[in-house]
């Protein structure tokens, strides 16, 4: 009989950390070749096309950018919070309640040019924020379960939104429910002439080097993965774990808030019901691929917003449903925990003959056979 | 507002209530199994979803409604077997699994669908359930119409309650389910195989959510759309803290959501509040926060709920 | 082999059993032979192998090699199911049983029936059975969180009895028991040997095995060191040095003064559990003094110690620390008063074992100098310290940046010791601090308290192994239900005299 066996292990080294997420994501196009094949195309085509037209010019390579951007914001905000075991599944409500209040300040013509940009960042980080401080605080002083809470409050962020756009933000001009334009002025500069990419990846990409410092670097990173950790052990050291949950619910709010921001100032200029294709929930899958290493965010969001993007592409070509790059988010989610197993265990193959190699705690029920 | 009371609180309105209670009943119940063998599945909204489009699709090409409840169960218990798979073979965190089993069921039913379906004008639909009357007992004044006027999934979802605690209170699996999720150290040792108790938690707990979903794709209404369960799940879930982990609280809970979404539907139609709609929407979530936050600071749940069980380790 | 009784087969023979783990060897060669009526003693020191052999037997771990056999039959032990299908019953040191289900709930669960529903007529007959044969009454629809320790230990027992054990694992069943009620175990035991029963009685406690057990095997790194089979009239001495495998001396404690009174508690009383919770407790150290806690498991020992550690409130009373009044539960402002705390969970409440040795060794401290300056990290000067702090106590691991859970307990326990004594502390807290040590280990950690209690500190000792209070403690404090019942001078102090106060009867 041959079974599989776990061995811990001591450390995972640093090729593993990179070669875990790479080994994931190919499990994961390996298992959704499977309905590639059943929409009837050719498997290799389908990849090609998914992969490619995202650098099929330069257009398009740019476009992958400026996807890539919310989702580095929103993935940053998921590994911050899962690092303290905050369950913080609200990025989503928290981005939308950035871009409402970038929208708001971005359309104010009472303000001064020059403060537009700068108060849209910090209303927008800030109205993340209190967004996601309240399941915080419903947790730390309700005792209430953050993963229930912050679905919910997505839900409830979302008709906020779409409620004020049928009624008080309708736009006048057109008529649809969109808000009106943000003023000329707030529009985030352009990178690139002739492209969309804007301010936002540089604020993304400085947030992945702020959060990967204030992580390891300061005592609050510190305390974060204490309490995420071993939060008893960290009560007894003497922090308090109500105020490190506090503290890193705002920053992942302010985290998602700011991926709000981006996506009203960059991209659109107005808050409108499609604002965010889940950009929250893809949150989650970058984090995890990433392990939750800040730095690791940003290839994990890049190659998310290549599938995202490109999945238009293929489907267009191959007729391949554009949902594809949906289940690719769910497989790879699943792929990439399984994986993280290989930092912990190492996984051996135990045959009947290797009884009188050393034999260790494995996960289940030992399935090799036993010498009388 | 004596006539608001008298336009909304008639009979129309209680078996409405009971329709909407339906599919959180069964889901909940189904999350009610799992949690009470120590896995919190948050498969919950995905599964639903998959299971209301695979129920749909079925139903559309057979033509038989129950074949597509049946796949609809059938697509449920492979998202629970998947759940088992990380949660119990693999023991990797709940809360991490179920957000992907949910990310790729809801994936999978949108991919499909659209295969299968392309993207029509009109969206397909299939003829919906119809109420079953009960014979005599629909007769009944006011109480027949109410609760034997329903759906067969509605009666089949009222007689799983007792079903349910039956099974967890006073039959030797019950007692073995319960255990697991207490202490399954103990279960262990008293002979009892923890995993596969909780596979099996899973499996029924996956097939209940592919029903309600089914429910809501060939009963409340009678075609698929990509938001027809729209948070639903998620509100299963605290309906099951907020039942703290009882069948009949937990389906109390149901019926009072119903009540509560029924109200919303009666007020949003009567136009008797001039409010945007969205705010009619927004009311269950936000009360179920509130009901959350009134309940969670005394609530017990099971001892061993996310926590993996692994045999040998020292 | 000419006697009858010897042809027989023995109701339970193990031959030659091999376990190991990772590289760690648990069993090598364990061969172990039970009649019924026997009364076998399994002695060891922790990590000698003792409860992985019988983890095999019961079927919790798969042994490498090795044969089990039942009346002379070979047989196959998969999972516990198969060890109860036998008639193999353990009870285990740490009790498997649902708190929040009834004493009778926790019996059912698991027994094979027929029957779709719960069979509680037949149940409770059985219960009753048990009891009469045994003296081991129950109340059946209590819930099992309700019980006294003892209780529900007792219950472990009727568990196994319940499933038809024929032959009774008992691991450290002692442990937390009272002198008092251990001697009910022992009757119990003697009437399940007097009934043909077989009982493994795992223990560490040389006293006990004398007085209960038949013969002794004796365990010391995986393998089988000698088989005593006129255990009581042994000494104790004798078996202590086969089971560490040299001789070993008592810790040797030097005449001291106690000085000035540096912790004190004065009418605490805190809020919760009824039977933990702490009232009206008053208590002094006193510097150069070693003062010890005894009592049973759950009267109020957590409580006392999350007071001092500063992570309980309490609800009423005083507690000054070196002159200076604690105002509200902080652990900072405890450990800024110069108090180390050795917690009693030193991987659940101490460390951080999935990180790095050195993050574990600052954690209290990390927000002051040198470790961090206005916020911010100082990697250097955290690695610096725990490099010198892995020297100066001699603990081996792989390094400062070792993954801390990778550390054998004694170095996790060395490793939170270096961390507490660091700060220079007056006042040292530790509870239960040389649980699930060896030999050596423990031997350490007792030399380093009876150097601070010469170096004019005051601590305070928070023990279940009374052995470990009578060769420390300058004198000995009772808890029970929460309140204190007595305080011996070590002098007078005697273990009968202790037992009687931790049932809860006043010092007479």
């Amino acid at each position: 009989m041959i079974g599989l066996r776990l061995e811990r292990r001591d450390a995972a080294p640093i090729w593993l950390r990179i070669a875990l997420p790479i080994g994931a994501i190919f499990l994961t196009l390996l298992v959704c070749s499977t309905l590639i094949l059943l929409a009837g195309a050719h498997v290799g085509e389908a990849y090609a096309h998914l992969f490619l037209t995202p650098f099929s010019g330069r257009f398009d390579t740019v476009e992958t950018a400026v996807k890539a951007t919310p989702l580095i914001l929103t993935g940053l905000a998921v590994a911050v919070a899962f690092r303290a075991k905050f369950w913080n599944i609200g990025a989503e409500g928290q981005l939308l309640a950035g871009a409402m209040a970038a929208a708001f300040i971005g359309g104010r013509a009472s303000l001064p040019d020059w403060s537009l940009e700068p108060l849209m960042i910090l209303c927008g980080g800030m109205a993340g924020a209190a967004w996601a401080l309240l399941p915080a605080v419903l947790r730390t002083r309700y005792k209430v379960d953050d993963v229930v809470t912050t679905l919910l409050l997505n839900f409830v962020m979302f008709y906020a939104m779409t409620a004020l756009l049928d009624g008080p933000w309708k736009d006048p001009l057109s008529g649809y429910p969109d808000s009106p334009d943000i003023r000329m002025e707030a529009e985030f500069p352009i990178l690139l002439r002739a492209t969309r990419l804007h301010l936002g990846i540089l604020i993304a990409l400085a947030a992945a080097l702020f959060v990967w410092f204030l992580m390891n670097r300061t005592v609050l990173g510190f305390a974060i993965k204490a309490v995420g950790e071993n939060p008893r052990a960290a009560a007894y050291a003497g922090m308090s774990i109500g105020r490190v949950i506090l503290a890193t619910a705002a920053l992942s709010g302010a985290l998602a808030g700011l991926a709000g921001v981006g996506e009203v100032g960059g991209v659109h200029f107005q808050v409108m019901a499609g604002l965010s294709p889940g950009y929250g929930y893809t949150g989650i899958v970058i984090a995890m691929l990433a392990g939750l290493n800040p730095l690791g965010v940003v290839p994990a969001a890049f190659f998310f917003a290549v599938v995202i993007t490109g999945a238009e592409g293929m489907s267009r070509a191959t007729g391949v449903p554009v949902y594809l790059s949906d289940v690719i988010q769910g497989v790879a989610l699943i792929s990439m925990l399984a994986a993280m197993l290989f930092t912990q265990y190492r996984i051996r193959i135990v045959g009947r003959l290797a009884t009188a190699s050393p034999a260790a705690p494995a996960l289940s029920r030992e399935v090799e056979g036993k010498t009388p | 507002m004596d006539e608001i009371f008298g336009q909304v609180f008639q009979i129309g309105f209680f078996a409405a209530l009971i329709r909407i209670a339906t599919p959180l009943m069964l889901a909940t119940i189904g999350e009610l199994y799992a949690e009470r063998s120590g896995v919190l599945n948050l498969g919950i909204e995905g599964t639903m979803l998959f299971g209301a489009m695979t129920g749909f699709t079925t139903a559309y090409f057979t033509g038989s409604l129950w074949l597509g409840v049946a796949a609809a169960m059938g697509a449920g218990v492979a998202m629970g077997l998947i759940m088992g798979l990380t949660t119990v073979t693999l023991g990797l965190s709940q809360h991490v699994s179920g957000i992907g089993v949910t990310l790729l069921a809801t994936g999978l039913a949108f991919f499909f669908y659209r295969l299968i379906f392309g993207q029509p004008s009109a969206p397909p639909n299939v003829k919906s359930f119809q109420p079953l009357p009960l014979p005599l007992l629909s007769e009944i004044p006011f109480v027949g119409p109410v609760l034997f006027n329903q759906f067969a999934l509605s009666y089949l979802a009222l007689l799983l309650v007792p079903a349910t605690a039956f099974l967890l209170y006073r039959t030797p699996w019950g007692l073995a389910l319960r255990t697991v999720g207490e202490n399954p150290r103990a279960a262990d040792a008293a002979g009892v195989n923890v995993a596969i108790m909780r596979y099996q938690a899973l499996i029924i707990s996956g097939a209940l959510m592919g029903t309600a979903g089914a429910f809501l794709s060939m009963a409340q209404f009678n075609a698929f759309t990509f938001g027809v369960v729209s948070g639903r799940g998620w509100i299963c879930i605290a309906l099951v803290v907020f039942g703290q982990w009882s069948p009949w609280k937990s389906a109390l809970g149901a019926l009072l959501f119903g009540f509560i979404d029924a109200l919303q539907l009666r007020l949003q139609a009567g136009g008797m509040f001039h409010l945007p709609y969205q705010l009619f929407l927004m009311m269950p979530f936000v009360l179920t926060i509130l009901a959350m936050a009134l309940v969670s600071r005394n609530a017990r749940a099971p001892a061993a709920l996310l926590v993996p069980f692994r045999k040998e380790e020292r | 082999m000419t006697d009858t009784s010897q042809t027989a087969p023995p109701l339970l023979a193990m031959r030659g059993i091999v376990k190991r783990f990772g590289t760690v060897s648990a069993c090598e060669g364990v061969d172990l032979t039970l009649r019924a009526g026997d009364v076998l003693g399994l002695l060891g020191e922790n990590g000698a192998g003792k409860t992985s052999l019988m983890n095999i037997l019961f079927g919790a771990y798969a042994a490498n090699d090795g044969a089990i056999l039942i009346e002379g039959q070979p047989v196959q032990i998969r999972d516990s199911a198969d060890a109860l299908r036998l008639g193999i019953g353990m009870v285990h040191q740490h009790f498997h049983l649902v708190p929040r289900h009834t004493v009778l709930e926790n019996l059912m669960v698991g027994r094979p029936g027929k029957s779709l529903a719960l069979d509680r007529a037949g149940a409770l007959a059985k219960l009753k059975e048990i009891a009469n044969a045994y003296g081991l009454g129950l109340e059946p629809d209590v819930l099992v969180q309700d019980l006294a320790i003892g209780e529900q230990q007792r219950l472990e027992i009727v568990k196994a009895l319940f499933r038809g054990a024929r032959i009774l694992i008992l691991d450290e069943p002692t442990a937390a028991l009272t002198p008092q009620e251990t001697e009910g175990l022992f009757r119990a035991v003697r009437a399940m040997a007097a009934r043909g029963l077989a009982v493994i009685f795992i223990s560490h406690k040389l006293e006990e095995v004398r007085a209960i057990t038949t013969h002794v095997l004796v365990m010391r790194q995986g393998r089988v060191v000698a088989e005593l089979r006129n255990a009581p009239e042994l000494s104790g001495r004798r078996i202590a040095e086969l089971m560490c495998g040299r001789p070993i001396q008592p810790p040797t404690k030097s005449a001291s003064t106690p000085g000035p009174v540096l912790l004190r508690l004065v009418e605490v009383n805190t809020a919760g559990g009824e039977r933990r919770r702490l009232k009206s407790v008053t208590l002094e150290v006193r510097a150069g003094e070693i003062v010890g806690i005894a009592g049973v498991a759950g009267n109020g020992q957590l409580d006392l110690a999350d007071v001092v550690a500063g992570v309980l409130e309490p609800v009423s009373g005083r507690i000054e620390i070196c002159g200076q009044p604690l105002d509200h539960a902080s652990p900072r402002r405890v450990q800024e008063l110069k108090v180390g705390r050795i917690p009693e969970d030193r991987m659940g409440t101490g460390l951080l074992t999935q990180s790095p040795l050195a993050d574990s060794m600052v954690m209290p401290r990390v927000h002051r100098p040198p470790f961090s300056r206005h916020g911010l990290l100082d990697r250097g000067a955290i690695l610096a310290f725990a490099r010198a702090q892995i020297e100066r106590y001699a603990i081996r691991a792989a390094g400062p940046r070792a993954r801390t859970g990778t550390l054998s307990g004694g170095n996790l326990q060395k490793a939170l010791l270096a961390r507490e004594l660091a700060s220079d502390p007056m006042v040292v807290l530790a509870a239960q601090p040389t649980r699930g040590l060896d030999v050596a280990a423990a031997g350490f950690v007792h030399s380093q308290f009876l150097k601070l209690r010469a170096e004019g500190r005051a601590l305070l000792l928070i023990s279940e192994d009374l052995e470990e209070l009578f060769a420390l403690a300058d004198r000995i404090v009772v808890m029970s239900a929460g309140r204190i019942v007595g305080d011996l001078p070590i002098a007078e102090a005697t273990v009968e005299k202790i037992g009687l106060m931790m049932t809860g009867a006043e010092a007479a």
